[in-house]
């Protein structure tokens, strides 16, 4: 109620918001809606997410990446993930992923927690 | 981890403009529809028909996603009767789905994606008719998002509204198959 309070005072004072700490468990609710693409574990539509942190941008093998994101250059991390999330098509013009984005900032914060937690774990992923 | 990050909002100043200066066709239903009377006018910009091929192109890779994915479930073995009719009317749905979204990617001037080989499903995770509904239900969820994703960033307002037509069979899906799990067939109010 809170978040959504702040939400609307910023809708109506067009004041910058600021993300707070990520939440993994509600972001893997938030990840359920990655799943018609994505998988933790292996290549589907998308690629896959384990080992994504630290991972250079279209590296995943045995994955046919687009022309624009395999010269994207990036590395995978907190702050290009936010980037990438909030409007994929927008900051990689030319990507396979055609989707909105995940516009509100806490929502991203709190993906990005779990995609950090479980793309690391090693009963997920070996 | 923090993210400390200032963010104007996107209402501020920068209020997109969807449907501007776009004229995609007739009527994009009918490219759904595989009307083939009904084509192009071509006055979109290479660029907003790109987007909606990339668009679209995800979309079709959801749906043949699912088409396997009911495949799997309906040679599993695991769902009885009335389950597996569901599964392969389901399936039927999203063939539907894809053969309209490959024609209208055809008709923009795109390539429509083909078929992934394998994708790799937990088949060692699937022990129960449960397991895959389950496992369905995350897909159908997946593809609501999805969709839900895709319906405001179409550039044609007649593409958005046929992929809001799917999105709403697509979360029909998810809540039957929530149903026949014993869930809460319509959790919330709003899907996401």
């Amino acid at each position: 109620m809170r978040l959504l309070a702040a939400f609307l005072v910023g809708l109506l004072t067009c004041a910058p918001v600021l993300a707070a700490d990520g939440n993994a468990e509600r972001g893997e609710e938030i990840y359920t809606r990655c799943k018609a693409c994505h998988a933790l574990e292996q290549n589907r539509v998308g690629p896959r997410h384990c080992g994504l942190f630290g991972r250079k941008a279209g590296s995943v093998p045995n994955y046919q990446y687009s022309a624009a994101m395999k010269k994207y250059g990036v590395t995978w991390n907190e702050e290009t993930l936010d980037k990438f999330i909030e409007n994929p098509l927008k900051t990689v013009p030319g990507t396979k992923m055609g989707y909105a984005g995940v516009k509100d900032p806490q929502e991203r914060a709190d993906l990005i927690a779990y995609l950090k937690k479980a793309t690391s774990d090693p009963k997920i992923c070996d | 981890m923090t993210i400390v990050k200032l963010d104007p909002l996107p209402a501020c100043g920068k209020r997109r403009t969807f449907l501007s200066g776009f004229t995609l066709s007739a009527t994009a239903i009918a490219l759904l529809a595989g009307n083939e009377k009904l084509g192009l006018v071509g006055s979109a910009s290479a660029q907003t028909a790109n987007n909606d091929v990339t668009i679209l192109n995800s979309a079709l890779g959801a749906e043949q996603q699912a088409i396997a994915a009911y495949q799997l479930g309906a040679e599993s073995g695991l769902l009885q009767k009335p389950v597996k009719d569901l599964a392969v009317q389901f399936q039927g749905h999203h063939k539907a789905h894809a053969d309209a979204l490959a024609k209208a990617v055809a008709k923009l001037g795109g390539k429509p994606v083909v078929p992934m080989k394998d994708y790799h499903f937990p088949k060692e995770k699937l022990k129960s008719q449960n397991d895959v509904l389950t496992f369905a239900a995350s897909l159908e969820k997946g593809a609501v998002s999805a969709y839900l994703g895709a319906v405001p960033i179409l550039t044609d307002k007649d593409l958005a509204k046929a992929a809001a037509s799917i999105l709403g069979d697509e979360a029909m899906h998810w809540a039957v198959l929530r149903n026949a799990l014993g869930q809460n067939p319509v959790p919330d109010a709003f899907v996401s």
